[in-house]
């Protein structure tokens, strides 16, 4: 199989996962779409970093784009890469994060370290639910 | 450029994360057993994609820029390291989140979350708060 279509795998896997195996329902919930914006911008930002200095090379003939070339950096936008990287490398990583979370909240839920729960925090950060 | 320019990204990732579990008492790192629960399936599972897609071709990692130390079947130790620095990290954005927002995450006893929101904890204390 191809990169491509190993990383559609598996975001279908992670979210079969989350919504119908262990019914954690987090992709439903405003919680992970925002703590995902956030780690979305930074993954853009390092993996940038890993496949704009070519410390990672892809093949062209498993993914959308062209191979990383040897003598110069890859796109920054254009040819199926997204800052540098192939745009397969979002779904790749939209699997780990899903895959990480669903685990741990279902973890909790049956029991292991669910409490204490996180916060409350130590300084205020915009948007903060608590009434002060 | 220097063996370790992937293993520093990854610094700059648990550097980057690391103040979340102190300030806003993400309490990942704390709650280790479940963490490393969470770890052993999700580091196995990409090691496996990992090493299919080296053996496959898919890509490659500069020698010059990785720490040189490669597990059999090709997997450098640094790609090894990406799949716990990085899940780790998005854990305590998730938790993170949670402290500021308390907004419901799924994992609540029943009763603690009213529209979404956890409004009182039927384990732990609540906030503490003075009023």
């Amino acid at each position: 199989m191809t990169y491509t279509q190993l990383a559609l795998l598996g975001v279908v896997v992670v979210v079969v996962l989350d919504l119908v195996v262990l019914r954690t329902r987090l992709l439903r919930r405003r919680v992970f779409w925002t703590s995902y914006a956030i780690v979305v911008f930074f993954q853009l930002v390092t993996n940038g970093v890993l496949t704009g200095l070519r410390i990672v090379r892809y093949d062209g003939a498993a993914i959308v784009g062209s191979s990383t070339p040897v003598d110069a950096p890859p796109p920054f936008l254009g040819d199926g890469r997204i800052a540098f990287a192939p745009f397969e490398d979002l779904l790749f990583g939209f699997a780990l994060v899903v895959l990480t979370q669903v685990l741990w909240v279902w973890l909790g839920r049956r029991g292991v370290q669910r409490t204490p729960y996180s916060g409350p925090p130590r300084v205020r950060m915009p948007g903060d639910a608590r009434q002060l | 450029m220097s063996r370790f320019a992937y293993v520093a990204v990854l610094v700059f990732v648990l550097v980057g994360t690391g103040w979340l579990e102190v300030l806003l008492r993400a309490r990942v790192y704390a709650r280790r057993r479940r963490l490393a629960l969470t770890l052993v399936p999700v580091v196995a599972v990409f090691c496996l994609w990992d090493l299919y897609a080296i053996a496959a071709g898919h890509w490659t990692f500069d020698v010059e820029r990785t720490t040189g130390i490669v597990l059999p079947g090709g997997l450098p130790l640094d790609e090894v390291l990406f799949f716990v620095v990085v899940p780790i990290a998005s854990l305590l954005t998730l938790e993170a989140v949670r402290s500021v927002k308390r907004w419901e995450v799924g994992d609540e006893a029943p009763g603690e979350c009213v529209d979404g929101v956890r409004v009182h904890d039927a384990v732990r204390r609540s906030d503490g708060e003075a009023s």
